[in-house]
C-alpha cells in the first residue's frame, strides 16, 4: 500500500519535471514565420504591470499589423523569468538557439533586461524592451539590436522633478531607498528640481531592503515643511510609504504632495484611491488619455485580472506593431536574417500607433514620445472604475528623454 | 602460475579502486551512470541548461558536505555562492584574468569568507548556528547591494568567457560545457573523497555525537571549521563557474532565497547521500527552466511537487532509491 501510494506520488511529481525535458524538439526554422517571445514576470510583483496582459497586447498588435493576411505566420510564445537574471537568460538562449525566436519583448526588471540585451546582441536578434526602467539600455550598454520603448529612469526623474516644479511644487524632501538605484533617482530628480528653480530641503535614507515602517521618515519629511515629498524608491517600499503617508494624513489639505518616482497605474489600483489620492507620478500612457488610447483599450478587450492596460503593456503593443511594419517593409527573410537590419529599419520609419501617437526611434534605440505628469484623483473626483488620473502637465517628446549626446552610447559617436 | 597471479591481482585492483575514491560497488555504478550522463547529455540536451544544472549540483554537493556529514544546517550558503560569482565576474571583466584563475579566485574568496563566518558560527549549534549563518549572509547581501564593484541591483553584466589558460576560447557553449563538466566532476570527487577519508569519519562522528567525539580526543571545532571552509570554498567555485556560464553575477545569487533553494535541492535529492544533491539540483533547475512557459503556474507546480516529495519520499529521491535497493548511494 505504502509503496503504491509512494510510487504514484513519485511518478506524479517527476512527470512535469521530466515531461518538458527530452521531448522538446527543436522546431524547424520556417522561413516565412516570425516568432515573438514575450518574457516577463508572470507570478511576482510585476505580474499586473506586464505579465499575461503584455502577451495579450502583443497578440493584438499581430492581428492589427495585417501581416498575417500577407501569408506571414506569426507565433507568440511567453515565459516567466521569475525576476531572476539566470532564468531569464536561459529562456532567451533556448528561445533563440532552439525554438527560432526572432524577437524578445517586454522584460521588466533591469538586471534581467541588461542580460537579455547582451544576449540578443550576441545572437543578432531583436529586443523590444518595454518593462525595464534602466536608462543604461540606451546609455552605456546600448545595442544596435535593442529598442527601449516605454519609459526609463531619466525620463521619470525629469518629468516628476521638472514638471512638478513647473506645476508649483517648489521645495522638495526625498525619502530614498539606501542603494545605488535610490541614490541615482534622488540625485537625478534633485538636479531637475534645481534646474527648474526649485530647492531640495533635505533627504533621508531608508535601509533597503527590509524597511516596513516609514512613519519616522515621513514625519521627518513633514517637519522639513517641503511642498513635495519625493519617494526615491520602488515596489513594496513605495507602496508602504504611500499607505503610511495616508494614515498620517500628510497629504490631506493638498499643501503637501507625495511624488512617486517609480509608481504605475497598477500600484494605484491595488492601493485604492482612498489611500493613493493626491499622489503625483509620471507615465507615458494612460488608457483614458484621449480618444485613440480609449479606442486601443476598447480593442484590447477584457484583460486578465480585469485590469486596464498599463504603459508597459501598451509599449509591448506599440513596439511589436512597429516591428511588424518594418518586417512588412523589408521582407520576412531579411528581417529574420539580421536583427540589426530590422532595428535599423525600425529607426528609419516614423512610428504611429493609438497608444503613444506619433514618434520616432533614436539612433541609441530610445523611443521618443511625450511624457505626462498625473495626479491621482480623490474618490469623489473619480467617475468610475479605473478613472484614476488627472493630467497636470505634458513634457513634449523632444525634452522628455535624455539628450542623445549625454548617454555615452557608443552607437551615437560612431 | 598465471592463474594465481591474476587471482591475487584482481582483488587488489578492486581494493585500489575503492581506496582511491572510497566508492562502494553501488556507488561506483551510480558514478559510472553519472559520468556517462555528463558525457552524453550535451549531444541531446541544451548545453547552457546542463551547465546550470552542473553549477547548482556542485553548489548542492558543497552544501551537503556540511549538512549531510557534519550535521550543520547553514542557512547562509548563498553568501559564498554569490560572492564567488561576483569575484570571478569582477576579476574576469575588470582585471582581465583568465576564466580558470577567476573561478579559483571566486572559490578562494568563498573559502576566506567561510573561514570568517564559520569561525563565528560553529560556536553554536542547531537553530542558533542556522541563524548566525543567515545573519552573516544577510550582511554579505547588504555589502553586495552597496559595494560599487557589484553594480547594485543591475549586477555585473557582460562578463567575458575569455580563453581557458589564455589559449582555448570558450565562446561556444559546447567548449565551455566540458570545462564546467570537469569542474563539477572534480568537485564531486573531492567531496566524495573528503567524506570517505579518516577526516570524513571524524566529521560523521561529530554529526552522530559531538560530546563523544570530543571525549575520544578530537578537537571537534577544528573539524567543523575545516568542513565549513571546504564547503564555502566549493560553493564559491560553483558560483564563479555560474557567473562564467551566464556572463552575469547578480543579487539573486546572494539573496537568502538562494540559501533556501540549495536546502530544497539537497532535501529533494536526499540528505547525506553522495548523489542526492546532484539529482535534487537537476530536479529543481529543470522545474525552474522548463516550467517557465507555464507562466503563473510555476510556483503552484513547484509547491505541489515539493509537497509530494515531502509526503511521499522523505529521504529524498536518491535516499528512497537507496533504501529500496538496500544500498548506500
Amino acid at each position: 500500500m505504502t509503496i503504491n501510494r509512494r510510487t504514484l506520488l513519485a511518478g506524479a511529481a517527476a512527470l512535469p519535471a521530466l515531461g518538458g525535458l527530452p521531448f522538446r524538439s527543436a522546431r524547424a526554422q520556417a522561413a516565412n514565420t516570425i516568432r515573438i517571445g514575450v518574457m516577463n514576470d508572470q507570478s511576482g510583483t510585476y505580474r499586473d504591470l506586464s505579465g499575461p496582459g503584455s502577451t495579450q497586447a502583443v497578440e493584438l498588435a499581430v492581428k492589427e499589423s495585417g501581416i498575417t493576411q500577407r501569408g506571414v505566420t506569426v507565433e507568440v510564445v511567453q515565459a516567466d523569468h521569475q525576476n531572476k537574471p539566470d532564468v531569464g537568460s536561459t529562456v532567451v538562449r533556448q528561445w533563440i538557439d532552439r525554438d527560432g525566436v526572432d524577437v524578445i519583448v517586454d522584460v521588466p526588471t533591469s538586471s534581467v533586461a541588461l542580460a537579455t540585451n547582451t544576449l540578443v546582441r550576441e545572437k543578432n536578434k531583436v529586443f523590444l524592451n518595454s518593462g525595464a526602467a534602466t536608462s543604461d539600455l540606451t546609455g552605456a550598454q546600448c545595442s544596435p539590436n535593442t529598442v527601449h520603448w516605454t519609459y526609463d529612469t531619466w525620463m521619470l526623474a525629469q518629468s516628476t522633478g521638472g514638471a512638478m516644479v513647473r506645476a508649483g511644487g517648489k521645495s522638495w524632501f526625498f525619502i530614498t531607498a539606501d542603494y545605488a538605484f535610490g541614490h541615482a533617482l534622488e540625485r537625478d530628480t534633485g538636479n531637475f528640481v534645481k534646474a527648474q528653480g526649485g530647492e531640495v530641503l533635505g533627504a533621508v535614507r531608508t535601509p533597503f531592503p527590509g524597511t516596513t515602517d516609514f512613519s519616522s521618515y515621513l514625519q521627518q519629511a513633514q517637519r522639513s515643511r517641503a511642498q513635495v515629498i519625493g519617494l526615491a524608491n520602488a515596489g513594496g517600499d513605495t507602496i508602504n510609504s504611500i499607505k503610511q503617508a495616508a494614515e498620517f494624513r500628510i497629504t490631506r489639505g493638498g499643501r503637501v504632495k507625495l511624488a512617486g518616482l517609480l509608481v504605475f497605474i497598477t500600484d494605484v489600483n491595488s492601493l485604492g484611491l482612498e489611500v493613493a489620492q493626491g499622489l503625483v507620478l509620471s507615465e507615458t500612457f494612460y488608457w483614458d488619455l484621449n480618444d485613440k488610447t480609449r479606442a486601443f483599450t476598447q480593442r484590447l478587450g477584457a484583460m486578465p485580472g480585469n485590469i486596464k492596460p498599463s504603459m508597459v503593456q501598451a509599449g509591448c503593443y506599440a513596439s511589436v506593431l512597429h516591428y511588424l511594419k518594418a518586417v512588412g517593409d523589408m521582407g520576412v527573410a531579411a528581417a529574420k536574417a539580421s536583427g540589426v537590419d530590422a532595428v535599423t529599419r525600425m529607426k528609419a520609419m516614423p512610428t504611429n500607433d493609438d497608444a503613444f501617437g506619433e514618434g520616432t526611434i533614436r539612433a541609441d534605440g530610445r523611443k521618443i514620445h511625450p511624457c505626462y505628469l498625473f495626479e491621482v484623483k480623490s474618490p469623489a473626483e473619480s467617475k468610475g472604475a479605473w478613472d484614476y488620473y488627472k493630467l497636470l502637465g505634458t513634457t513634449p517628446g523632444a525634452q522628455a528623454f535624455r539628450p542623445l549626446t549625454e548617454g555615452s552610447c557608443a552607437l551615437v559617436r560612431s | 602460475m598465471a592463474d594465481t597471479a591474476i587471482s591475487v591481482a584482481a582483488p587488489d585492483a578492486v581494493h585500489e579502486e575503492a581506496g582511491l575514491f572510497g566508492f562502494t560497488r553501488a556507488q561506483a555504478l551510480a558514478f559510472g551512470v553519472l559520468v556517462a550522463f555528463v558525457l552524453v547529455s550535451p549531444f541531446f540536451l541544451y548545453p547552457v541548461f546542463l551547465m546550470k544544472v552542473l553549477c547548482f549540483a556542485l553548489f548542492a554537493c558543497a552544501f551537503n558536505l556540511l549538512i549531510g556529514y557534519v550535521g550543520l544546517l547553514s542557512f547562509g550558503h548563498a553568501a559564498f555562492f554569490g560572492m564567488g560569482g561576483y569575484i570571478a565576474g569582477h576579476t574576469a571583466k575588470v582585471w582581465g584574468l583568465t576564466p580558470e584563475i577567476a573561478i579559483i579566485g571566486g572559490g578562494a574568496v568563498g573559502a576566506v569568507l567561510g573561514l570568517g563566518i564559520g569561525w563565528l558560527a560553529i560556536r553554536r549549534s542547531g537553530i542558533y548556528f542556522a541563524m548566525i549563518t543567515l545573519a552573516m549572509a544577510q550582511m554579505v547581501y547588504f555589502f553586495c547591494l552597496q559595494a560599487p564593484f557589484t553594480g547594485g541591483e543591475d549586477g555585473i553584466q557582460q562578463i567575458p568567457r575569455g580563453r581557458l589558460f589564455g589559449l582555448i576560447p570558450l565562446d561556444t557553449d559546447f567548449t565551455l560545457y566540458w570545462l564546467v563538466a570537469a569542474i563539477f566532476l572534480g568537485g564531486f570527487l573531492l567531496v566524495h573523497r573528503v567524506v570517505h577519508s579518516p577526516f570524513g569519519q571524524v566529521m560523521k562522528a561529530v554529526r552522530e555525537n559531538e560530546p563523544r567525539a570530543t571525549s575520544l580526543g578530537y578537537r571537534t571545532d577544528d573539524y567543523k571549521l575545516l568542513a565549513f571552509v571546504l564547503s564555502a570554498g566549493l560553493a564559491g567555485v560553483a558560483g564563479g563557474t555560474k557567473a562564467m556560464v551566464f556572463g552575469i553575477a547578480t543579487l539573486t545569487d546572494v539573496h537568502w532565497n538562494m540559501s533556501g533553494e540549495v536546502v530544497l535541492m539537497t532535501l529533494v535529492g536526499g540528505l547525506g547521500t553522495v548523489f542526492g544533491p546532484v539529482v535534487g539540483a537537476a530536479v529543481i533547475v529543470t522545474m525552474q527552466n522548463y516550467l517557465a512557459e507555464f507562466g503563473a503556474w510555476v510556483t503552484v507546480i513547484q509547491g505541489v511537487i515539493f509537497v509530494a516529495c515531502v509526503l511521499a519520499f522523505r529521504r529524498g529521491v536518491v535516499g528512497e532509491i537507496g533504501n529500496l535497493l538496500k544500498v548506500r548511494l
